[in-house]
């Protein structure tokens, strides 16, 4: 089990609380991992990932285990601990304007 | 027994406001989608209760919501279950992307840049949603950078008008100060093709076939900041309105000057008359008498505040040129905000009630056509936007 933590907008957007969790086979990675949280709450694509070109978008971040994990590859494995569910994915808004 | 439902857009969120006919008590309801920005909300006038609204911010994109009970409840739509574990997304409501299909023409990749280089066309946000006359599923988009989208299906999937972009002078738009953005659309309720638009900073634009071709309506604008004044293409028109009775006069708040035409946007005439200032951003109609056109004067457009420290609308009664200040309710020291271009709206009751909200975070209502004022609420975030439904 995947857990994934989004920013209070979009928590309210995909009107969740707490942290979400989810199911994912194969490689644990960004994209696996917003693929499948993009699939359980499709008012979320566009929001994380730019529709087109599939990029994060600028003003988010990733996080996990203390490491920012922004620029890494969408394909890189995520951190074990993200993976087996001990430690969540953090998606970050910057700390910017009002 | 009649209601007015007013929608008010903010910088964190939209409210709406409610009141029986006399317009004397209000409800309050919101925030609605709290800490985000929303442009605009407006409602169908073929089915009141269908609402759409643009949600924005720059973190996250652009969300497009819809309510089918009059603002009680909202959904993202395609943004529902998956009918099936792993389905795809039954429609992508907050989804615009730019016609570059080989069919429809010519798709324009850059535009004119602050500097003058050329720009690529980039989404930001949906200013403006202006629902079909004829159906509630049918809704225009009017985009940064400046396009127009069109949906058919109650906002699960946008396409873009592209003949407007490629029409041939998109090369020329530049944004104004508040980006390139495509922020009037208006129907010709009595011509089912033609829509008038406009855009800052290009000018107002015309289709008479629903948007498959358009021409620049700019003849008779004159813009001494840009380099050819009397130019086809550059002028940063701010806002227009129509009378639905009389479809071929149009009246426009420009950067600086207020104009009208009388021949659906062929030619141009100032009517700014008396007016303190001729720069502002809102502009409306009287519901019932065509010539009553209501302006709020804003100092400049380098102090973005009203004059004087008075908040004042103008109106005339004989289309434009003599201008009477209407005050009463109204702050007339130390006010300093500002009514931005879709932040004024009217209602169909007789007497016609007139509304405008401001960056200070007050929305007034006046149910006497603006001979008297006095705000619904005080202490909103900034006004994006208000429009008004009158409901039977």
């Amino acid at each position: 089990m995947i857990r994934v933590e989004l920013p209070p907008h979009l928590r309210g957007l995909a009107r969740i609380s707490g942290e979400v969790e989810l199911d994912i086979q194969g490689p644990v990675t960004q994209r696996s991992v917003l693929d499948a949280l993009e699939a359980s709450f499709p008012m979320l694509r566009g929001a994380i990932r730019d529709h087109v070109t599939q990029k994060r978008r600028p003003f988010l971040r990733f996080f996990a285990c203390g490491e920012d994990l922004s620029h890494q590859q969408p394909d890189t494995p995520l951190p074990d601990e993200v993976a087996s569910g001990r430690e969540p994915l953090l998606i970050v808004g910057a700390i910017a304007g009002g | 027994m009649s209601e007015v439902r007013v929608l008010v857009g903010t910088r964190k969120g939209a409210f709406i406001l409610t009141s029986e006919g006399k317009r004397a008590r209000w409800d309050v309801s919101g925030p609605h989608f709290p800490g985000w920005e929303i442009y605009h909300l407006k409602g169908s006038t073929v089915d009141p209760n269908r609402i759409y609204a643009s949600q924005s911010s720059g973190w996250f994109g652009q969300i497009i919501q819809r309510s089918s009970d009059g603002g009680k409840t909202w959904e993202t739509p395609g943004g529902e279950a998956m009918p099936a574990p792993g389905a795809p997304p039954q429609g992508q409501s907050n989804k615009f992307v730019y016609d570059s299909s080989p069919p429809t023409g010519k798709p324009l990749t850059t535009h004119q840049w602050y500097d003058g280089t050329q720009h690529p066309w980039e989404f930001k946000r949906v200013w403006h949603l202006e629902p079909s006359l004829t159906d509630p599923d049918t809704v225009y988009a009017g985009v940064e950078d400046a396009a127009l989208f069109r949906t058919t299906d109650g906002a699960h999937t946008w396409h873009e008008l592209a003949g407007l972009r490629g029409h041939g002078t998109g090369p020329q738009w530049q944004p104004g100060a508040g980006g390139l953005c495509l922020h009037t659309i208006i129907q010709d309720p009595s011509n089912p093709g033609r829509i008038f638009i406009a855009i800052s900073a290009a000018g107002a634009f015309r289709t008479d076939d629903a948007g498959i071709t358009w021409r620049p309506i700019n003849r008779g604008l004159r813009s001494p900041y840009i380099p050819d004044p009397a130019a086809e293409i550059g002028h940063c028109v701010h806002h227009m309105a129509m009378h639905p009775s009389r479809p071929n006069v149009l009246f426009m708040q420009k950067h600086w000057d207020v104009l009208r035409s009388d021949n659906a946007g062929e030619l141009w005439q100032e009517v700014s008359g008396n007016l303190p200032t001729d720069f502002g951003f809102a502009i409306d109609v009287h519901a019932h008498e065509p010539e009553t056109v209501y302006v709020v004067p804003i100092k400049s457009d380098s102090e973005h505040f009203t004059p004087d420290g008075k908040l004042r609308v103008y109106r005339s009664r004989s289309g434009g040129n003599e201008w009477e200040a209407l005050t009463k309710g109204l702050p007339q020291a130390d006010c300093y905000v500002n009514v931005l271009r879709d932040a004024m709206s009217v209602d169909s009751l007789d007497k016609c009630g007139v509304y405008f909200g401001t960056t200070g975070g007050q929305v007034y209502a006046s149910p006497d056509a603006g001979d008297t004022w006095a705000p619904i609420v005080r202490d909103l975030p900034a006004v994006l936007s208000v429009e008004v439904q009158t409901l039977q």
